[in-house]
């Protein structure tokens, strides 16, 4: 198609000179794009280039080609820890000198503690004590006010550095007799110190009180105390309060007299860094139930 | 052969000189005057907030202007000022035309600046187009030279004022004096002058015919009662050149004198009607009035006029103007409706807000009490310049505790929050009730000096659902 040869034809309406085509009587006008424009278009494919050559854009087996600049995400990515690192460096040099009563009062120290605590809390703790440190079965509940081993700054401090029942010298350790799997109780005996038990919380008492409380006086009293209020230095839990770790209704206290309990729990000294687990100790002792 | 790209035809404007003339120098003084100089007024606050009048404070989240202060979530009140200069623009447009492109709109405004810098140096019309059709010489280059120096002045100085708004003005030119300016503030001053350089000096009418999305749906608004710029064609044609004394009988009043094209800094020929790229200046109407002048007829040959108003001449009769219609009604409303609302948003804007966040894990907590424990999350909102302290309390809880954790020994009744800051405070709630269904509660905000409260209602969750 030659459209040098054709009479230049001018649009009646507009004053326009068409293109020469036509398509079912519509024709063309030649509005032609402003050059600048054209240029722009020209500039984004040299951007596209010069994009393709210093950023990572070509896939090939195992990643994609590496760009003249040297970027990538991933060093970006540890470009950016390394700036929060940094960051945290100014608090950190504080906080390792300060005591617990320092950064309780003062209020950047505190804040840093917390959240670095509630995320440490979330990587390693969750697991087994909930997100927001609920518990379950088993697992205390480290929101309340009911604590095994201590609720004070050093108490917890303690047991998240050496665990409980952990392979270390230092770590909290108790045992809770077997008292039907060792045969040491008669079953009609456990019986009745299970009905003792429940009493001591506000359960009702039934005819075998006096034995229940008899047998109690021999055998637990020596780690859950006379009167049943526990005794932390041996991890015994209150019996009196309305906290329980495995179920308060008498079939699961049957089964913990009947078989007994030993919670573990691991020694984080040999897994977190010291200035970590101060940040787990001030959450946990803000999380509401701290002493 | 077609001609596939079409070249830019460099406009080379003529000077002119009348009423629009003047009124465009008038609104250019007033706007750009207004522009570099706002950042330095001053609007004292008080020690703890800015005392700049105008001032968008990024990294606080604030913006300032004179008595009012918004934050980020009363960003709503920027909605509503764009609704309002959107209509406003269709206000103005449905009835006056293109004012805004004529005299207001920042790319007019630059791009009349720099033509008139350059024909300060390289003279007008005529010469400019002989110095740049013409060979390179001394003289040419120095010219030039000297022009795009000056261009380069004005676009940083444009530049430099943007920033200004973002940063307490004497504090960033003294910075500038003293050589301690941050790459960010230099980086956005390069980016801005770099384009305000590209759109006034080189871009220029590019920008309305073929950028400005504003140019091509503004016809939307026009109806035949909106003010545009018109050529009488009944009394201007048939044109032709006219010699001293020769009669006017059977000819139009139109001399073809091309001075209405050649000061159009769009370079239209108004004649042909209303265009697309006519940004209703107004300076052919100066050009063509000087002219008759000149020949001893009367003015307004072209004129800003409406097109009802041209049509009923032609027929003989006379057309009222219709300012007022049903489209600038309907405008009109939306903006009272519109103004109200923000009204009413600045005069009922609470110093106080205070939102509770209920803790999602757990929900609620069991104390060996028996007592049932829920923890919330507080933020303060202190919108005053104050530092102040708050009291907390609850409703719809009998016998109800709080405790408040937060660094030291903060009691419900002495939650501080620093002057125009965000207070967060975990709190604990705790009550001996028994489990059932979760009840609502009231927390209640006091200001120390009881001026202000604010209140939230959030629950109290005691069981499993």
């Amino acid at each position: 198609m030659s459209d040098d040869n054709k009479k230049k034809e001018i649009d009646d309406l507009s004053g326009v000179e068409t293109t020469g085509h036509e398509w079912d009587g519509l024709k063309e006008l030649n509005n032609p794009l402003p050059r600048w424009w054209v240029w722009i278009f020209i500039i984004t494919i040299v951007w596209s280039a010069w994009y393709f050559v210093i950023y990572p854009s070509w896939p090939v087996p195992g990643g994609a080609t590496e760009g003249a600049s040297g970027y990538t995400q991933f060093k970006e990515l540890a470009h950016n820890q390394a700036e929060i690192t940094a960051r945290q460096e100014a608090y950190l040099a504080r906080f390792e000198g300060a005591d617990f009563e320092t950064i309780l009062k003062t209020p950047d120290l505190y804040a840093f503690a917390v959240a670095g605590g509630k995320s440490a809390f979330k990587d390693n703790c969750a697991t087994c004590h909930g997100a927001g440190g609920q518990g379950a079965k088993g697992f205390p509940n480290l929101n309340d006010d009911d604590w095994l081993w201590g609720g004070s700054l050093e108490d917890i401090h303690q047991t998240i550095q050496y665990g409980i029942r952990a392979d270390n010298w230092d770590t909290r350790d108790s045992q809770m007799p077997a008292f039907g799997a060792d045969e040491l109780l008669e079953r009609s005996e456990i019986d009745a110190v299970v009905d003792y038990v429940l009493t001591l919380s506000g359960g009702k008492q039934t005819s075998s009180h006096a034995q229940g409380m008899q047998i109690f006086a021999e055998q637990c009293a020596a780690c859950h105390g006379e009167d049943g209020r526990g005794m932390r230095e041996l991890g015994a839990p209150n019996l009196t309060d309305k906290i329980w770790l495995y179920g308060g209704d008498r079939e699961t206290v049957y089964e913990t007299v009947f078989n007994a309990r030993a919670g573990l729990m691991p020694a984080w000294n040999e897994r977190l860094d010291e200035n970590t687990i101060k940040q787990l100790t001030i959450y946990l002792h803000e999380l509401g139930g701290g002493e | 052969m077609l001609e596939l790209f079409a070249k830019q035809q460099k406009i080379y404007p003529k000077r002119v000189w009348g009423k629009y003339r003047k009124m465009k120098w008038a609104t250019m003084i007033a706007t750009l005057g207004l522009y570099y100089l706002a950042p330095f007024i001053r609007w004292d606050r008080g020690p703890n907030a800015p005392d700049q009048a105008i001032l968008i404070d990024l990294p606080a989240r604030r913006a300032y202007w004179f008595w009012i202060e918004i934050w980020p979530q009363e960003v709503y009140l920027l909605t509503g000022i764009l609704i309002l200069a959107a209509i406003g623009l269709f206000v103005v447009t449905s009835m006056f035309g293109r004012v805004w492109c004529g005299y207001f709109c920042p790319q007019t405004v630059w791009t009349d600046l720099y033509v008139w810098v350059e024909r300060i140096i390289q003279g007008d019309r005529n010469a400019r187009k002989r110095l740049h059709d013409g060979p390179w010489s001394f003289d040419k280059v120095g010219k030039i030279l000297a022009t795009h120096f000056i261009w380069l002045v004005i676009a940083w100085c444009t530049a430099g004022s943007f920033v200004l708004y973002f940063n307490d003005a004497p504090t960033l030119v003294r910075s500038f004096f003293e050589f301690d300016v941050s790459p960010t503030v230099l980086g956005f001053i390069g980016g801005l002058t770099f384009s305000t350089y590209l759109m006034a000096g080189f871009a220029r009418e590019q920008v309305c015919t073929y950028m400005c999305p504003y140019a091509r749906f503004q016809s939307a608004m026009f109806d035949k009662d909106t003010l545009i710029i018109g050529y009488d064609e009944k009394r201007g044609e048939p044109r032709g050149k006219h010699k001293s004394g020769e009669s006017w009988e059977g000819r139009g009043h139109c001399v073809d004198c091309t001075a209405c094209v050649q000061v159009c800094p769009t370079g239209i020929d108004i004649r042909n009607g209303l265009q697309m790229e006519c940004i209703a200046c107004g300076l052919c109407v100066d050009a063509c009035n000087n002219i008759m002048d000149k020949l001893d007829l009367p003015r307004g040959l072209i004129r800003y006029d409406t097109t009802n108003h041209m049509t009923a001449e032609v027929k003989g009769g006379k057309e009222k103007f219709h300012i007022m219609r049903i489209r600038t009604l309907y405008y009109g409303i939306i903006m009272a409706v519109v103004g109200c609302i923000m009204l009413y948003a600045l005069i009922n804007r609470s110093q106080l807000e205070l939102h509770v966040l209920h803790d999602r894990s757990p929900l609620f907590v069991q104390l060996s009490s028996g007592e049932i424990r829920n923890g919330y999350t507080l933020k303060i909102l202190n919108k005053t310049f104050e530092d102040r302290t708050y009291i907390l309390s609850i409703e719809g809880l009998p016998d109800a505790q709080i405790d408040v954790k937060a660094a030291g020994n903060v009691d419900a009744d002495s939650l501080y929050v620093p002057a125009n800051r965000v207070g967060e405070y975990h709190v604990f709630i705790s009550a001996n009730v028994e489990p059932g269904p979760a009840n609502d509660i009231t927390l209640t905000l006091t200001d120390n000096d009881g001026t202000l409260h604010d209140s939230y209602t959030s629950t109290f969750i005691t069981q499993r659902k």
